[in-house]
């Protein structure tokens, strides 16, 4: 297990860390395993549920375990100036590869737009399309096809909870701003309390999300259902509320982390990375509401 | 302790470079590069001969006309599985496992980045290929519409549907965290000295593989992602009565699946580069524009995915489009060609078995590129797609193309990893075997698909006999070949002469500077660059 | 030349296939088995301008890459004679770079492609032009047969795989393959097209996707559930002509091939009136 870095050759820094060992990802492999068996079983219409729950309780436990001896190992001062970057680079490639997750699916909105709806009503060089099999369909959007597939339903327009849901995290990126300052000026008391406001905003926005949901779903007969409108809708909204949740969620921690005293003013990758995370999934929501709710 | 001599220096923290635990929770809890390495490798020669084997049954039924052994639905379940293992299973493990061992020794670094990510990377693969094979037991059978998966086909599979779309998943998420570790180390743990143009080139081609990986694979995830709700939650991605389109998982599919191809192909780039300037006994001609070539490579992969799609019925614009920006990466590749040749070009050659696959990969892989460049002019595609001669040319870059670079560098780097020399007259026999039934195999192929013989089906009308038959004798013969290596490589590991530090005549290299087999920690202390 | 019947098995008896190929590997250095149907290993001209000009194309391109590859590996295997270290050749640590060689061997290629793109593009113009067509045919893909329409003649037919192959492809049947006509190649009811008349076809799915492929006409395009695709032939020549679905659509995707058969105009117009009359019985009933 974790052994104490050697005392480093240069001005004091230990050596860059390499554990020995560890047991954490197994034990994630073991419970993904798990819970993607019992998923697929529950799709299948079979009784997976118990297998599912079991296998997202392996993970996150593990998840616990694994970033609970990160972070002492951090607090322990094991970490030197070049982990901090191999931590610090690892999180911009991996926000990097959610920008590329969320590409796929405004690749789809804008393709569904520009092509396929147009082509189903009749435009450019598959005019025949039209004319031959949906000869009732105009291309518009919102649009659920020419089948109209899952019945008449109402759009969310853009100037009500979205603006305020929009509001609310651009609001939050300021306040996590201002609770980095504090971090870095060693204002604690600024840094948990505006730490906490984001946290508090996060949740907020997600309560909000979800009361939208359910007025989609209970009074437009807006729902995943609802042809290509629904179906882009609730997948960039779902997988962006799914993203502000965990970041809530990592953000949470990060606080109590602060209160507890972690991170100094010059070494807090922790904080960084979940405020790195938080500006990502804000800056995926400036492009819902354009794109989504606006346009 | 073990083999865990750190090379010159004094340690006085002795634990702190302590050898692998005992046992079989060495390899589940390793963080060590080597060890992951080792298991990225091993698993990759395991899955090559599960889905050679899965090879072996369609080149079986394919042997005669009629059907004697599989029904056709079990055929399109070999088809399938047969390519995701071998893409997903093993050739991309195979250079990740090559990455593992050989980047951080070529940079001068301790380890890799991340060290627990690195295990996990390699650990979730396992699990995930365990869930692809499995799904062939289930009802229903395993998936059958081709690797490609696209809807409406692949919507009719059976209970296997969810868990092959999950194994993608986690396929997908081993090689997003793969790519992340290996673009950190690249970036952050090199030696003092060692600038990114001083970085042998199997480190820049890794560097710019990670960042195809890392544009690519999510949005492959989000592909299979609508699939499972077109599937299950009633979305309409793609069917047209709700708006969507089918043709669109296409472009998502090959806006993944082409960068995935010069995934596949770049890292053995990377090792050929290696090998050819040793067994040159001169340094890599062109440097530079290696790197720069293999950075538009890179590039132009993002921009001409729908070269697989010509007979969607595309505008126009669009197949113009596409048909020259696939043309173009014949210049880049031509550059990578001649700067190879040019290194032997005024060398002192010797033809070890490393050289020998590196050479045959040269011949054989530029067979398959001009295969491509046809390929890519849209008017003679309407013919070629979807036939054989798209069978040929792409086994021509993976097999004798990639799987090559990776036997190559199997053999190159073998006394490093093991400390002994393999036995010289096997290898060449296992290379003369391998080269002569590749093309047996394959060459055929391009005759089957010109004269008419479509891709994915399982009997064929009877003037495609000959060929089929040539074609079936050559895998089963390169598959015994293969065989060959794996005992060639256990008689390695087992013992043998035992290799100097340098192994070859004055190779260029950080790796060649410590003891063969390399310590178990290299480079705790960075080491110095001229 | 054209083939009018391209398909016609090879009748060479099966012990000289397994003789020529298990010589095999020595074969191969010599040349290729010499039994070979040697119209088997390249594309076949076909029958209609597009196909000819594709052809072409193919045969242009081919020869490009052949003479590439003839000067590219004869360097390569000039270079592994002359500099072998057995031959005492010593390396020339020295030669590592030249910006001259680099600039030659991109331009070169550069000039190459371009030609070869004047040469593709205006062929590509040429086939997707499907204006000026005389008649349209509606097809449809089925898992696994096609639905053939011939647009505002009320004439429609369903043509799947011959009742023959389909008893010889069962998996065991015990009939020889080699003992049926025009194995896997042949239809219940064939599409029956005029000759010299430019012929627009619509193309659709029911279920899956499916490709109407007919090599002699070069012309393969996929069958999208939802959208239409369009293309067009014209066949100057009668004869039957064969082909095969050519986007994997399930399990009988080798089983439903695509039989074209092409007759005078005349012989078309009798054809169409002779399947019209059921239909309007069956109206008026
Ligand atoms: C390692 C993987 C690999 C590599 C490297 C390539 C390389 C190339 N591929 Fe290939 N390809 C595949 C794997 C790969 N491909 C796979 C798996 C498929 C099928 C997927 C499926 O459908 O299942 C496929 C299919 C495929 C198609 C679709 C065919 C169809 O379905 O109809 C096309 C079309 O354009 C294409 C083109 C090319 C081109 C132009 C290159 C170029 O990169 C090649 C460039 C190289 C050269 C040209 C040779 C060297 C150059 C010189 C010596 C310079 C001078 C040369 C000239 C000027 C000509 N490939
Ligand atoms: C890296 C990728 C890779 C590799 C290495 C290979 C290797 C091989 N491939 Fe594959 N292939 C693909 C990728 C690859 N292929 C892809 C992407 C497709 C397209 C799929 C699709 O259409 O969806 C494909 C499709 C494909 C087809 C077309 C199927 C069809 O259209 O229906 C065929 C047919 O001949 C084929 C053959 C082979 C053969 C003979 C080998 C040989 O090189 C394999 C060599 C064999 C071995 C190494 C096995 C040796 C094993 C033994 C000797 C004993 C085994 C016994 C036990 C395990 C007990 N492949
Ligand atoms: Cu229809 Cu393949
Ligand atoms: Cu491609």
């Amino acid at each position: 297990m974790a052994h104490a870095p050697t005392a480093g050759t240069a001005a004091g820094e230990p050596k860059y860390y390499v554990p020995h060992g560890t047991t954490w990802p197994i034990m994630g492999s073991i419970g993904l395993f798990t819970l993607f068996i019992g998923v697929s079983i529950l799709l299948n219409g079979g009784s997976g549920t118990v297998v599912a729950l079991l296998g997202a309780a392996v993970v996150i436990v593990m998840m616990f375990l694994w970033f609970g001896e990160v972070i002492r190992e951090s607090e322990a001062r094991y970490y030197n100036g070049q982990v901090d970057k191999s931590f610090r680079m690892g999180m911009m490639w991996f926000i990097l590869s959610e920008v590329m997750f969320f590409a796929a699916f405004f690749g789809t909105l804008y393709y569904a737009r520009q092509f396929s709806l147009p082509w189903l009503g009749g435009e450019g060089s598959d005019a025949v399309t039209n004319a031959v099999l949906w000869p009732s369909f105009e291309s518009a959007w919102p649009s659920n096809g020419p089948e109209a597939v899952g019945g008449n339903f109402q759009t969310m327009g853009p100037w009500g909870v979205p603006a305020l849901n929009t509001a609310l995290l651009l609001l939050s990126g300021v306040t996590i701003t201002i609770a980095h300052h504090g971090l870095k000026a060693g204002n604690r008391a600024q840094l948990n309390l505006f730490l906490l406001a984001t946290v508090l905003l996060g949740f907020i926005f997600l309560g909000f999300q979800a009361y939208e949901y359910i007025h989609a779903y209970t009074e437009l007969n807006l729902t995943l259902g609802s042809g290509i409108y629904g179906s882009t809708f609730f997948m960039l909204t779902g997988f962006h509320g799914l993203h502000v949740t965990i970041g809530a969620i990592m953000l949470t921690v990060i606080w109590f982390r602060c209160i507890r005293g972690h991170f100094t003013p010059d070494r807090h990758f922790g904080f960084e990375g979940v405020a790195w995370y938080w500006h990502f999934v804000d800056v995926v929501w400036l492009g819902l509401f354009i794109f989504v709710y606006w346009l | 302790m073990s083999t865990a001599t750190t090379h010159g220096h004094a340690h006085d923290h002795h634990d702190d470079h302590h050898g692998p635990a005992k046992g079989l929770m060495r390899w589940v809890t390793t963080t060590n590069h080597k060890d992951i390495g080792t298991l990225y490798l091993v698993f990759a020669l395991v899955m090559l001969f599960v889905g050679g084997a899965m090879a072996l049954i369609i080149r079986l039924e394919l042997f005669q006309p009629g059907l004697q052994f599989v029904n056709p639905d079990f055929f399109n379940q070999m088809t399938t599985m047969h390519a995701l293992i071998m893409v997903f299973g093993m050739i991309m493990p195979a250079f990740v496992g090559f990455a593992n061992w050989m980047i951080p020794m070529m940079i001068g670094a301790p380890d890799m980045a991340l060290p627990r990510l690195n295990n996990w990377s390699f650990w979730i693969l396992p699990f995930a290929s365990g869930i692809l094979v499995s799904t062939l037991f289930m009802d229903g059978g395993g998936p059958a519409g081709g690797w490609t998966l696209y809807p409406p086909l692949v919507l009719q599979t059976g209970n296997a549907f969810p868990f092959a779309i999950f194994a993608v998943h986690l396929l997908g998420m081993s090689s997003i965290m793969g790519a992340i570790n290996i673009i950190v180390t690249i970036m952050n743990m090199r030696a003092p000295g060692m600038t990114l143009l001083k970085m042998p080139l199997f480190v820049w081609t890794w560097l710019i593989t990670a960042y195809l990986l890392i544009g690519a694979m999510p949005v492959l995830a989000g592909g299979v992602t609508m699939l499972l709700t077109d599937q299950f939650f009633g979305t309409s991605f793609f069917s047209a009565a709700g708006g969507g389109d089918p043709v669109l998982f296409q472009h998502i599919f090959w806006f993944f699946g082409h960068p995935e191809v010069y995934i596949i192909i770049l890292p053995a780039f990377g090792i050929v580069s290696q090998i050819i300037p040793t067994f040159s006994r001169k340094p890599l001609f062109g440097y530079d524009s290696m790197v720069y070539a293999t950075a538009s490579i890179g590039f132009l992969s993002y921009i001409v995915w729908a070269h697989h799609m010509f007979t969607v019925g595309m505008p126009l614009a669009g197949m113009m489009f596409f048909m020259l920006s696939t043309m173009l990466i014949a210049i880049p590749t031509g550059v990578k060609v001649f700067n190879w040749l040019s290194t032997m070009w005024r060398g002192s050659l010797t033809f070890e078995t490393p050289m020998l696959f590196a050479i045959g990969f040269l011949f054989l892989f530029t067979i398959g590129g001009f295969s491509g460049l046809m390929l890519a002019i849209t008017p003679a595609d309407f013919q070629y797609h979807d036939t054989y001669f798209v069978v040929a040319h792409f086994h021509y870059v993976l097999v004798p193309g990639a799987l090559f670079g990776a036997l190559g560098g199997a053999y190159y780097w073998l006394p490093k990893w093991t400390g002994h020399m393999y036995d010289e007259t096997l290898g060449k026999v296992h290379f003369w075997m391998s080269a002569i039934f590749v093309n047996v195999t394959f060459f055929p192929q391009h005759f089957l698909g010109l004269a008419g013989m479509p891709r994915r089906i399982p009997d064929y009308a009877t003037q495609f006999a000959d060929w089929n038959m040539v074609s079936s004798i050559g895998a089963f013969g390169f598959g015994f070949a293969q065989l060959l290596f794996v005992y060639v490589v256990i008689k390695c590991v087992r013992g043998g002469k035992p290799a100097t530090a340098e192994v070859w005549d004055n190779p260029e290299g950080l790796e060649w500077t410590v003891p063969s087999p390399a310590p178990y920690h290299t480079f705790d202390e960075a080491p110095v660059i001229k | 030349m054209p083939h009018p019947n391209p398909t016609t098995p090879s009748p060479a008896p099966r012990r000289a296939t397994l003789a020529s190929a298990l010589a095999l590997p020595a074969l191969l250095l010599a040349g290729l088995p010499a039994r070979a149907d040697w119209s088997l290993l390249n594309m076949p001209v076909g029958v209609t301008p597009v196909s000819r000009e594709v052809y072409d194309l193919h045969m242009l391109i081919l020869w490009i890459c052949t003479i590439i590859a003839v000067a590219t590996f004869g360097a390569m295997a000039y270079a592994l004679v002359a500099f072998r270290k057995s031959k005492g050749a010593v390396a020339d640590t020295n030669m590592t770079h030249s910006t001259a060689a680099e600039i030659i061997w991109t331009v070169i290629p550069v000039v190459i492609l371009v030609f070869m793109a004047f040469q593709a593009a205006p062929a590509l113009i040429r086939i997707e032009d499907t204006r000026n067509s005389e008649m349209t045919i509606k097809i449809t893909g089925y898992q696994w047969k096609w639905e053939y329409e011939y647009l505002n003649e009320g004439v429609s037919l369903f043509s799947s795989l011959a009742a023959d192959s389909n008893a010889a492809r069962r998996k065991n049947a015990g009939i020889d393959p080699r003992s049926v006509e025009n194995y896997l190649l042949e239809v219940d009811e064939p599409l029956v097209v005029p000759a010299g008349v430019k012929i627009r076809y619509l193309i659709t799915a029911n279920d899956v996707l499916h490709a109407w492929w007919v090599p002699d006409f070069a012309v393969k395009r996929d069958a999208i559930p939802g959208y239409v695709n369009e293309g067009w032939f014209q066949v100057d020549e009668p004869g039957i002509y064969r082909g095969q679905c050519a986007e994997l659509c399930g399990k009988d995707h080798g089983f439903m091939p695509v039989v074209v058969k092409v007759v005078p105009k005349a012989e078309f117009d009798a054809w169409l009136a002779a399947r019209k009359a059921p239909a309007a019985v069956a109206a008026a009933n």
